[in-house]
């Protein structure tokens, strides 16, 4: 399964990365089982990337982390929202 | 199109004298408009740098202002973002709505900013002399949100 992955606001700038395209393993189908999976690419991203400080939509849908990952889906990790 | 993401600055009063000529129905618009505060929790701020999700956040703000719509006779509506590094008392963002009745429009772009606040993929970095540092949802601004559901 392929899947674009998008980076915003905090993870984005500590990560240095906007945008990568990965081949996810089997076995991670869901959103939290993803972020586990990024967490083991180094200290950098187990601190980064955990539930409480990141936030994540697929499909340009905020969505939780028991959400599905289907292939070629777009999926963005971020800091919460401040906008306006 | 009546969501605009942009880096520019905006008039207000441009904004309003379009919306004005929408309609000879319209009887009154309401605008807010948010601005750059040099004090973030007693820290001066030098400057913010506002990111956006492009695709997604037109998105979300189309969707709001389709809601706000169901809820209110809202005859136009007018999103501005803006993104990039802004200054202290730089205007970020404009809401503005056009009623043929005052009640309606104030509803109207108090929903919009509300949601907006919660819902809308932005960003803000604010860069402090201490250092940068990513602002998150505030409470406060998720309770005002979440105030609509309960009055309706």
């Amino acid at each position: 399964m392929q899947i674009d992955l998008l980076y915003f606001g905090r993870p984005g700038e500590n990560l240095k990365l906007s945008h990568e395209t990965v081949q996810l393993p089997a076995g991670i189908n869901t959103l939290g089982e993803l972020l586990a999976w990024l967490r083991l690419r180094g200290d950098n991203w187990a601190q980064e990337l955990t539930e409480t400080r990141v936030r994540c939509a697929i499909n340009q849908e905020f969505a939780a982390w028991a959400a599905q990952i289907r292939d070629r889906d777009e999926v963005a990790l971020f800091s919460p929202i401040s906008g306006g | 199109m009546s969501v605009s993401i942009q880096q520019e600055d905006f008039d207000v009063g441009a904004v309003m004298a379009e919306m004005r000529a929408t309609s000879n129905n319209v009887g009154a618009m309401v605008s807010f408009v948010g601005l750059v505060r040099d004090l973030s929790y007693d820290e001066r701020v030098e400057n913010i740098f506002v990111e956006h999700y492009p695709g997604m956040s037109e998105k979300a703000l189309g969707k709001i202002i389709v809601e706000a719509k169901q809820r209110w006779d809202l005859l136009a509506v007018k999103v501005i973002h803006r993104v990039g590094t802004l200054g202290p008392n730089d205007q970020i963002v404009l809401v503005a709505t056009a009623s043929s009745h005052r009640g309606h429009a104030f509803s109207g772009c108090e929903f919009i900013i509300d949601y907006l606040k919660t819902d809308a993929p932005f960003w803000k970095k604010e860069v402090k002399n201490q250092g940068q540092e990513w602002v998150v949802t505030k409470d406060s601004d998720v309770q005002r949100m979440q105030r609509w559901n309960r009055q309706n």
